[in-house]
């Protein structure tokens, strides 16, 4: 049973899919990773699920990302297989304007309720997907949290958003305590004739 | 630093002739006795939502037991008078809340539990979570900590007994009506 | 429109001769505030539809808004039952994105860590399993033991429950000097309290007939649909990342990674993969958890428990990682990537407690109400690790 690496997986994609398969984008630090192209995604997904050397039956991960920058959302899929013990991972890019792709359900069924995740917080549809509706925020809820010009409507069914700073409020108390207590008695004249300082402070932090 | 009330911070109407929590009078010996039954058996709900409900559950334990001050948790709220709302409250589960809340009998007291329910905790950052769950409800006592280690729930717990035990029969320590305005969100039918 | 007037918007539709019921948010089966709506024909159930995300704390948000350091207390709270193992997930991560080696010490004294976190987790869920099925006394008994750990733990890193010990790099804290005799102390403690755990509870005749032959997961569907952790070893498939993909000081300690085998027995009619079986593999994971602690205590490294980091830990632009570990409740991945900031650019956390709701619907079909109480209670899952 022997594991695949990234390299030997993507030869034998690009063997069979060509063009569909991007080059392989080897970081420094960290994992490698290639991109598929959206029309081919559920074929690609097939083969790797049912070729005896690939034989991909756990979908590990997918997740997305947000570049508003370049314009897409990419998609990712994490795989793993646990008869060859590989692990590979991939990127599908989905137009930002309006992101669709091939839901992988019929594949995998881990996927449903993964890709219900995405359309909740960054609002890529996937065509196919039995049920695709909010899990993780309210039914009425406005906007698509993950993305990066995602901006708080200021509350939800007048709750707000924001809470009072602890300090105004003391200070707040500082003035109501002040306030009720009785003003400071008239200074003697003689007093106040010898006395260079004023009678009273003026109240501070106010 | 544990606050009783935050009423005088919020500005709540209380009722005229309303005793506030740091004055004491005498109470006559019924209603000591009504007081301190009252007290030695607060059944509180569970509403454990977070971690600290964790620790709830630990303070419910064997070695920092609630049970010695006659406290058994009860899964509904219409059999507790005492409502330990323990972790973050997001915007979702917050008209269950609220729910809960109004679904418990008179005379009932919350106990806001953790950094999460006081004030929106190390979450104030989110776009989900309710910045303190007395946003939606009054709160009588509230026990900072994240989460708050068993003994301190007890002294939180031991405070709300305190305020059960200074309560007179004629006149409640909760204001029976709020103003609407109070930007809190709370609104209390009129009686 | 204001609170009082909000109404519960999705409206379930009933077919004839059917109720649809709501069990949670707020429900004592203490597994957090998760809610089901069965659809229910007296007692059995047609389908339980898992609503979840009363407990979504965008954490995953929050990780573009804070660093790469100041991001592991919310790592706490992704699983706060097991919150070592998310620390050091989150850990591994950003050390791979920097290319860190972590000395053996820190490797030992996580390991510690999380393998008496991973007992601490299995304690709560077995009790509150137990709890649920309606035996109520080996909860305490459980919390007993819970409380040990969690003196045990404060005396290392200062916390009971969300721990933030893990750093990018190492540990937070050294050992202190008297901790190894109190660990092994307790540790001979805890295989007597097992031994009657299991004649209180595990062999318990009503218990073993509740659980025996309910939801039964076969493997391909198990590894279908997601299961990770002990969930996919009950259902007889022999994989855990400790031993098959090992990671910090896991090569160095010999243990078993028990698999489930129809544990209950003939009698009560036990198939692999049924409830019984992934409670009872909890059990041993606790028999193997306590013999990793003692082989780590033996043979802890002297050393540094820090590595050498930068004070600000900036990934190299557009590099990303994922790391996965064993934690209590399966494999959890985190997966990091990087634009060159400070902060990183994306931060996911994927948990096993998360896809374990997606089989649920799938496996109520002509349960009793009682049996899906059963059901999750046996999956394991806690509301953090499916909502974050």
């Amino acid at each position: 049973m022997p594991a695949l690496t990234t390299e030997q997986i993507h030869q034998r994609l690009t063997g069979t899919f060509g063009e569909a398969i991007g080059p392989i984008t080897p970081p420094k630090k960290g994992d490698p990773f290639f991109t598929i192209a959206p029309g081919k995604l559920l074929e690609v997904a097939r083969l790797l699920k049912s070729d005896p050397e690939l034989s991909f039956d756990f979908l590990q991960d997918l997740t997305a990302t947000d570049h508003p920058k370049d314009g897409v959302i990419k998609v990712v899929y994490h795989f793993y297989s646990y008869q060859h013990r590989h692990l590979l991972a991939a990127k599908v890019h989905a137009d930002r304007k309006n992101p669709e792709l091939d839901s992988l359900e019929p594949v995998w069924k881990a996927a449903n309720w993964m890709e219900r995740e995405v359309y909740d917080l960054f609002g890529v549809t996937f065509r196919g997907h039995p049920d695709l509706r909010r899990v993780l925020l309210p039914d009425d809820w406005v906007g698509h949290p993950l993305r990066k010009d995602y901006t708080e409507a200021g509350g939800y069914h007048e709750i707000s958003n924001v809470r009072d700073n602890p300090l105004d409020l003391y200070l707040n108390l500082d003035r109501m305590v002040k306030a009720q207590q009785p003003p400071p008695p008239a200074p003697q004249p003689a007093a106040a004739a010898a006395a260079a300082k004023p009678a009273a402070e003026p109240p501070k932090g106010a | 630093m544990m606050a009783t009330s935050m009423d005088e911070m919020k500005g709540y109407q209380h009722d005229p002739g309303a005793s506030t929590a740091l004055v004491t009078t005498s109470t006559s010996v019924l209603e000591n006795l009504i007081n301190w039954s009252r007290r030695s058996s607060m059944f509180y709900l569970l509403f454990g939502l977070a971690c600290c409900g964790i620790e709830l559950m630990q303070t419910g334990g064997p070695r920092a037991d609630l049970d010695r001050f006659g406290s058994v948790p009860r899964a509904t709220p219409r059999q507790s008078d005492l409502m330990i709302v323990a972790g973050t409250l997001t915007y979702k589960m917050a008209i269950r809340c609220k729910l809960l809340y109004e679904q418990m009998a008179e005379p009932k007291y919350v106990i806001s539990m953790g950094s999460c329910a006081n004030c929106g905790g190390l979450f104030q950052l989110s776009y989900s979570v309710v910045k303190g769950v007395d946003k939606i409800i009054p709160v009588d006592v509230y026990v900072p900590g994240c989460p708050p280690r068993p003994e301190a729930l007890t002294e939180g717990f031991l405070r709300v007994q305190e305020l059960v035990k200074r309560e007179k029969q004629k006149q409640k320590h909760r204001p029976s009506r709020a103003p609407t305005d109070t930007g809190a969100g709370y609104a209390v039918p009129e009686a | 429109m204001s609170l009082d007037q909000l109404t519960i918007t999705r409206v379930e539709q009933a077919d004839q001769g059917e109720m649809v019921l709501n069990m949670g948010p707020q429900h004592p089966s203490t597994h957090g505030v998760i809610n089901f709506v069965v659809h229910a024909d007296g007692e059995v159930m047609k389908r339980a539809i898992p609503q979840v995300g009363y407990l979504h704390r965008a954490i995953e948000k929050i990780g573009e808004i804070v660093t790469y350091n100041g991001f592991m207390p919310y790592t706490d709270r992704v699983d706060y039952l097991a919150a070592m193992f998310a620390n050091e997930g989150y850990a591994i991560a950003v050390e791979k994105l920097m290319g860190l080696q972590v000395p053996p010490r820190a490797q030992y004294l996580r390991a510690i860590s999380c393998e008496l976190n991973r007992v601490a987790s299995h304690l709560v869920s077995l009790g509150t399993m137990a709890m649920d099925i309606g035996a109520v006394t080996p909860f305490p008994y459980a919390l007993r033991e819970r409380e040990s750990i969690n003196d045990l733990v404060e005396a290392l890193c200062g916390a009971r429950l969300t721990y933030n010990y893990h750093r990018i790099g190492g540990v937070a804290f050294d050992m202190p000097d008297d901790w190894i005799p109190l660990c092994r102390k307790w540790l001979d403690h805890f295989d007597k309290t097992l031994d009657e755990w299991d004649r209180l509870i595990s062999r318990n005749e009503i218990f073993v007939q509740r659980l025996a032959g309910l939801a039964v997961i076969p493997a391909a569907m198990a590894i279908d649909y997601g299961l990770v952790g002990p969930n996919l070893r009950g259902s007889g498939v022999d994989f855990d990342l400790r031993r098959d993909h090992p990671y910090g000081a896991y090569p160095d300690f010999k243990f078993e990674v028990p698999v489930g085998k129809g544990y209950a027995g003939a009698r009560a009619r036990g198939v692999v993969g049924d409830s019984y079986d992934r409670f009872y593999c909890r059990v041993l994971e606790c028999r193997q958890s306590v013999s990793i602690t003692r082989q780590a205590c033996d043979k802890l490294p002297g050393g540094e428990f820090m590595a050498k980091v930068p004070k600000k830990i900036r990934p190299e632009a557009w590099s990303e990682a994922q790391s996965r570990i064993e934690a209590a409740r399966g494999e959890m991945a985190y997966y990091v990537v990087s634009d060159g900031g400070e902060r990183p650019y994306r931060v996911r956390a994927r948990t096993g407690s998360y896809l374990a709701m997606g089989i649920i619907e799938e496996l109520s079909k002509g349960l009793m109400i009682a049996d899906l109480v059963a059901l999750i209670a046996s999956l394991d899952v806690v509301a953090p690790e499916i909502d974050r």
